[in-house]
């Protein structure tokens, strides 16, 4: 099927976004058969992005549904899949500004539950090579990282956003190969989760959620050790809410509101 | 990711901008080849390489545009053909169709002495577009009624006159303002940079006066016409009501004609 200006408007607003919910995205696919008068078939979303992505193929481009690994929503983002030098970060940022992000994840790859701190993050200024930074200046940078979506903060804590993780899979998995741990329940990459204290196996915050439900004691699906990390109770909007979530967690609820808070979008 | 440099000044790369000028003069020897010679070199690359250069190019010129700023054919070579410059410009027909096919973006060369390009969108702009409110949809509707009041002045508007009319829109280039920041610098700096807007001193003038008139950018993007309906629209009069805007919107633009110097008015 041949490429469309409403694919075209579709894609344009997705790429001035970065990143988009799935929710969003379902709008956005209405509002553009609707300004373009196409039949619209709310159940035909994939459809219609597979179309983009036939023509994107050849220039090595892809819309690409992701997971949050917080929340367990899905979103979508244009991302490159050859390995070639432009990325969308490298032409927005100076060679020691990347120097930092690069040393700043492999903090929080090398962390168990996928968080860096950021004292542990401004200590960093000083061991870069390419040209010294001032721990206001790495301050800021990491501001901007977040307002960039590249990086999540929460607490004074910085993860990887999931633009981020969208767009440098690849990269991530080469430069970190083994370090880079496999969720124990749906195989992804997993950065942020929780590890099991007795094998080290990693599971993502939303797949011991489910996985764990309802279980009075939760054991390691591997090694069948007691789990002793909380079980996080996240609530999705996306999903309908099971009557059991009154009895959330206070701790929960602000965990969710506060990650929801940073995945939002750039500078308001 | 890579390590790539912004424009910072440094001392290296002062000199490899100055080999850059220099290659840029010989380079137009290999923009204007033969045939013959094109095809020879394409055959010097692999298919998989020069489609790979291509997807490189295409996205390096998306990202670009995100930021409205106009691209430089230097950096374009500098940044991502680099050794394939020989085929530059059969790398950039095929950017630039596939810009047009997937993505509804026209590019354009708005000036072809230095080389300049900017994506002019092909779709309208829908109602609803902006699912995403963020500070561009405000600086754009600035930047309308800058584009309006130049126009309805004879294409040409005294700084003085748009200060003072921004004024009465509460709208101070003195003052920090909530959704421009820097008033003054949005519009004689960014829209400036980014094309849209021409910002020169009135010739013979002490103290130096300033004026406005449409950039490049503008006049690809919007019409004479269309900025004279956003007028009548607020002001809610006829369009024909203003005899010589309206003639004047009615002319074709000589959209690809070599634009006269900025001081020859119409
Ligand atoms: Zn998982
Ligand atoms: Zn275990």
């Amino acid at each position: 099927m041949a490429i469309s200006e409403s694919h075209q408007r579709f894609l344009q607003i997705l790429m001035s976004h970065g990143i988009m919910e799935a929710s969003a995205v379902r709008k956005l696919h209405k509002h553009c058969c609707e300004v373009h008068k196409v039949h619209y078939m709310h159940d035909k979303l994939d459809d219609f992005v597979d179309v983009i992505n036939k023509h994107l193929q050849p220039l090595f481009m892809q819309i690409r549904k992701g997971t949050d690994e917080n929340d367990g929503r899905r979103y979508y983002s244009l991302v490159n899949i050859a390995e070639n030098e432009v990325t969308k970060m490298a032409m927005d940022y100076a060679e020691n500004e990347l120097e930092l992000f690069r040393k700043a994840m492999d903090l929080i790859i090398d962390s168990d539950n996928g968080f860096a701190s950021s004292t542990n993050i401004l200590n960093l200024a000083d061991q870069l090579q390419s040209k010294k930074m001032k721990k206001k200046e790495v301050e800021q940078l990491l501001q901007n990282f977040v307002q960039d979506k590249w990086l999540i903060e929460r607490d004074g804590e910085y993860s990887l956003h999931t633009r981020c993780l969208m767009e440098m899979e690849h990269y991530i998995q080469s430069t970190y190969q083994d370090m880079v741990k496999t969720c124990n329940i749906c195989h992804n990459v997993a950065i942020q989760g929780q590890v099991c204290d007795n094998c080290g196996i990693k599971i993502h915050l939303t797949c011991v959620e489910k996985y764990f439900k309802g279980h009075e004691e939760p054991r390691c699906p591997q090694c069948a050790e007691g789990w002793s990390q909380e079980i996080p109770r996240l609530s999705q909007t996306d999903s309908p809410v099971p009557s059991t979530s009154q009895k959330e967690t206070r701790a929960g609820q602000r965990k969710a509101i506060s990650v929801a808070a940073s995945t939002r979008s750039r500078r308001s | 990711m890579t390590q790539r440099r912004r424009g910072r000044p440094s001392l290296s790369q002062n000199t490899s901008r100055l080999q850059g000028g220099d290659m840029d003069m010989e380079e137009d020897v290999s923009f204007t080849q033969t045939l013959t010679q094109a095809q020879r070199n394409l055959e010097k690359h692999s298919p998989e390489q020069i489609s790979l250069k291509v997807g490189e190019l295409v996205q390096y010129l998306l990202i670009r545009d995100q930021k409205k700023l106009p691209i430089k054919r230097a950096d374009i070579v500098k940044n991502v053909v680099k050794e394939y410059k020989d085929i530059y410009a059969e790398l950039l027909l095929r950017a630039k169709k596939a810009l047009l096919e997937v993505f509804g973006f026209q590019l354009e060369e708005i000036d072809t002495k230095a080389h300049i390009y900017i994506l002019i969108n092909t779709l309208e702009r829908g109602e609803g577009d902006d699912l995403k409110v963020n500070d561009n949809t405000a600086k754009l509707g600035l930047l309308t009624v800058i584009l309006s009041l130049i126009f309805m002045k004879g294409n040409t508007a005294k700084e003085v006159a748009i200060w003072e009319t921004l004024r009465r829109l509460r709208v101070d280039p003195g003052e920090r303002h909530e959704d421009f920041g820097d008033v003054k610098k949005l519009v004689t700096d960014e829209f400036v940079k980014q094309k849209y807007l021409e910002y020169n001193k009135v010739p013979h003038t002490d103290p130096p006066e300033y004026e406005f008139r449409w950039g490049p950018r503008a006049i690809k993007e919007t019409s004479k016409l269309k900025i004279l309906e956003f007028v009548s629209k607020i002001q809610q009069k006829d369009p024909k009501s203003w005899v010589t805007q309206y003639r004047d919107a009615q002319e074709i633009p000589r959209s690809q004609a070599p634009r006269a110097s900025t001081s020859a008015r119409s």
